[in-house]
């Protein structure tokens, strides 16, 4: 395509249609998405709210293809995924491996034969009532994981356990998906991928074998490869490359007929203990976030509010209904699980709606024949209602039941989960000096978050086994994707005064709560950044010439506690000093009386320490009275 | 190990604690008589830790490695500077010095050398600093006894501001005779 023709008269034309449908989801999410907020009620309302707004049954200002939007939209969900496994370290996942089975199989299991058999009592067969409880026992991961990661539950014991529900139906899609088609009679229903035409144990083995490629990919590929983009020095290229990375997953995924979601997610596992991982946290947020937000409007837009208007109280009942028993399920196996009853009731309440894989699901079951027509709008309906409602339980658990039911003991043991998981010192820049800092602390337990942006630092580093990210500090995104908004503490040490300035600045702006620690060459930078208003501001001559100082004395013959003496008050005084000198250094005469009047006070301060040292105490004097 | 036949010789180690040698007069010629005597060990806490870092380790095993314990240093605020008060309270740890398996240091010896600027009569009943000295060093007796330690009758070098050149040289050869005694296996504990 030639980019020069991109913008030629009939051109533009061709793209018109393109711009228009971005002019209008784009604003439909600009306007609705921060009045949502503002209501307390989180993004997905607001993005759904959109949807419904552009859609047919708002004001129709989206044309055929949404159902095309939505399956591109869909892979919000895959990058999603992509992030949640970049947060989870195999170990983490390992210790996991309870929940996700226990939880996460009987809840499947449990919802799908409840609902199964209240399908068959509404008039279903057997096969449709098997189809519509695996469907509807799937939950939103989309909605679940963006609002609970949005009001920071992500790492408390409901957050985990919502969690490993989640990852447990993201994987059972895949045996379903297979056992759809069966259910309905013919046999080569499935249409899976490329290879859908081989027999069953090939396409076993060809999955197997990507999934092998990814996990081998992500060990020893991607890493080198990531090194050498990072190695250019280009942002954007960086950005290409995450970008390529999870598209190609998505994709090797599709062809083999797994879930891409899944794939996805396996590759972010493999790499979360890579350096780049906060890179490419950071790099991919913002798609994630959008295209999230376009699957979100999607589904509001194509809620058929049609069919609602028609059967209003069936469809009520059906959503109302199918929330109850999703909710009712969960809150029991909370409690066979030993859950607080905190817990138990966010647990329950934010995975009581359908899910988006509800939607595949019952598209491949009408395919089947497995149930009509009118009972797949019925399902899918309320699969949506029941995600658009989902937000107005977190707020009911939020604000009804936690406050009434949460004890001090419940939000402490949570309180200390965060701080388990996002470490609360970040040290940026990890050459001599910052590495020293961070070794320090973690003698005494304090484990930190360490970025630097030298890429054969951080390769070298890591291969004699420091934990250490990649990544350019004076993005706000990696500052947030390192866990600066849970931070407590930033160790600045990087060589250059002007990036340190910058992240200052962006610290200040966006995380007040962090204290920020700077590391500087010299007097002329400690100027600046004490001008920035950091107090903490550490030069680095400063302690090794005074060691040096007391060494030299000492072999002099001055005593020990003597020199360590002159050393430290000549700090003491000379920190004061260059505080106020900073404070009129732009004015000359104020800043040369300063020096000068620094100098005498130092005479001073080390003339009376000097008349300490005379003999005459005056104990033996005092026994002569 | 201690050492029981006294006769064969006592490891003797003694710990000299002054803020400021350069102001000494006593304490520096004490310091100096002791560097002569053989079979004495001399360390200078406040050179050793300038800093107040002791290490606590390397004071254990020289500590453990001798049989009796000189601690050397003036009066200061009817106690000990302040280094010392931080050797306890760093190097006699529990499990070492007292407290289960705390077994390090008994049957070992210890001695305090002091020098105060008071004179010997501003001490006791009725005196201008009313205690006697050895009520007033009852929390070091107190912690040599805890310890399993025999706690012997200190060393006094008294009205230190006023001693004369030619006095302070007789202090330190006395000095330097109770060490060589008590390398000798002399000298009696105070009883409790
Ligand atoms: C901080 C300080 C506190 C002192 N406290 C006492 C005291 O409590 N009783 C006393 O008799 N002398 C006291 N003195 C006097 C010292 O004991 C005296 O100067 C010292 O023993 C002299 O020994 P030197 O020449 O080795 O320094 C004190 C002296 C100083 C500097």
């Amino acid at each position: 395509m030639g980019m020069v023709n991109l913008w030629g008269p009939d051109k533009i034309m061709h793209h018109e249609h393109f711009f228009h449908a971005a002019l209008v989801y784009l604003a439909a999410a600009v306007i609705s998405v921060p009045l949502a907020k503002r209501l307390g009620l989180g993004s997905v309302p607001g993005y759904l709210l959109a949807g419904i707004l552009i859609g047919p049954f708002g004001m129709g200002l989206l044309g055929e293809d949404t159902a095309e939007v939505m399956g591109f939209a869909e892979f919000g969900v895959v990058m999603m995924l992509f992030l949640v496994g970049l947060e989870l370290e195999p170990k983490l996942l390992w210790r996991m491996r309870a929940p996700i089975f226990g939880l996460g199989g009987m809840q499947v299991v449990v919802t799908a034969v409840v609902v199964g058999a209240v399908g068959m009592m509404m008039g279903l067969s057997w096969q449709g009532g098997v189809a519509a409880g695996l469907t509807l026992a799937m939950s939103s991961t989309a909605i679940v994981l963006q609002t609970l990661g949005e009001k920071g539950q992500m790492n408390g014991a409901a957050g985990r356990n919502a969690f490993a529900v989640l990852l447990f139906q993201d994987l059972a899609v895949i045996p379903i998906l297979a056992l759809l088609p069966l259910l309905g009679g013919s046999v080569e229903g499935a249409e899976v991928g490329v290879l859908g035409g081989l027999p069953v144990w090939l396409r076993g083995v060809m999955g197997l074998g990507a999934v092998a490629a990814v996990v081998a990919g992500g060990r020893y590929l991607v890493q080198p490869v990531l090194r050498w983009i990072a190695q250019s020095e280009l942002r954007e290229l960086f950005t290409a490359a995450s970008l390529l990375l999870v598209i190609g997953i998505a994709l090797l995924m599709h062809v083999v007929g797994l879930s891409p979601a899944l794939g996805a997610f396996l590759a972010g596992v493999v790499l979360a203990e890579s350096e780049y991982r906060h890179e490419l946290e950071a790099d991919l947020a913002p798609f994630k976030g959008l295209l999230l937000g376009l699957f979100f409007i999607s589904v509001g837009s194509a809620m058929d509010l049609g069919a609602l208007g028609a059967r209003p109280w069936v469809i009520a009942g059906i959503t109302v209904g199918l929330m109850v028993l999703k909710a009712g399920v969960l809150w029991g196996i909370g409690g066979r699980f030993g859950m607080a009853t905190a817990d138990r009731s966010t647990f329950a309440l934010s995975l009581a709606q359908g899910g988006e894989f509800g939607f595949v699901l019952v598209a491949m079951a009408l395919q089947g024949r497995i149930f009509g027509e009118e009972a797949g709008e019925v399902i899918q309906l309320g699969i949506a209602l029941s995600m658009a409602l989902t937000p107005l339980l977190f707020l009911f658990d939020e604000r009804v039941v936690r406050p009434r039911v949460s004890g001090k003991v419940e939000e402490e043991g949570r309180e200390a989960d965060v701080i388990d998981e996002k470490h609360a010192v970040l040290v940026i820049g990890y050459g001599r000096f910052g590495h020293i800092v961070g070794r320090v602390m973690e003698t005494v337990g304090i484990p930190c978050t360490v970025l630097d942006s030298d890429s054969e630092q951080v390769e070298l580093l890591r291969k004699i086994g420091f934990k250490v990210h990649y990544g350019d500090a004076t993005r706000l995104e990696l500052l947030h994707a390192a866990g600066a908004g849970h931070a407590k503490l930033a160790v600045l040490t990087l060589a250059s005064v002007e990036k340190s300035l910058e992240i200052v600045r962006l610290l200040q702006r966006h995380f007040p709560q962090v204290r920020i620690l700077v590391r500087v060459r010299g007097r002329l930078e400690a100027y600046e950044l004490l001008d920035a208003g950091v107090e903490d501001v550490f030069r680095e001559t400063l302690d090794a010439s005074l060691e040096m100082a007391v060494a030299g004395m000492r072999h002099l013959g001055v005593p020990g506690h003597t020199a360590v003496r002159a050393a430290r008050q000549f700090r003491r005084h000379d920190e004061g000093a260059v505080r106020r000198m900073a404070a009129v250094r732009h004015d000359r005469t104020a800043y040369l009386s300063e020096a000068r009047r620094s100098v005498k006070v130092l005479e001073e301060v080390l003339r009376s320490d000097a008349v300490r040292e005379g003999r005459d105490d005056g104990w033996s004097e005092r026994s002569e009275k | 190990m201690m050492n029981n036949d006294r006769t064969k010789g006592m490891r003797v180690l003694v710990l000299h604690a002054h803020p400021a040698p350069r102001r000494s007069r006593v304490n520096a010629a004490l310091l100096a008589a002791a560097r002569g005597v053989e079979g004495v060990t001399v360390r200078e806490l406040y050179e050793e830790y300038p800093d107040f870092f002791i290490d606590v380790k390397a004071e254990q095993e020289v500590v453990a490695a001798h049989d009796v314990v000189v601690m050397q240093h003036p009066f200061y605020w009817y106690s000990t500077p302040a280094l010392v008060k931080e050797w306890f309270d760093e190097v006699l740890t529990s499990g070492w010095a007292y407290g289960e398996g705390g077994t390090a240091l008994r049957g070992k010896r210890w001695m305090h050398a002091v020098s105060t600027g008071g004179a010997a009569e501003s001490y006791g009943p009725g005196s201008e600093h009313g205690f006697t000295v050895r009520e007033l060093m009852a929390p070091l007796e107190a912690t040599a006894r805890l310890c399993g330690m025999e706690y012997l009758e200190p060393f006094l070098v008294q009205g230190a501001g006023r001693l004369s050149g030619a006095e302070i040289a007789e202090w330190a050869g006395r000095y330097a005779a109770r060490l060589a005694g008590l390398r000798d296996g002399d000298g009696e504990p105070l009883g409790a």
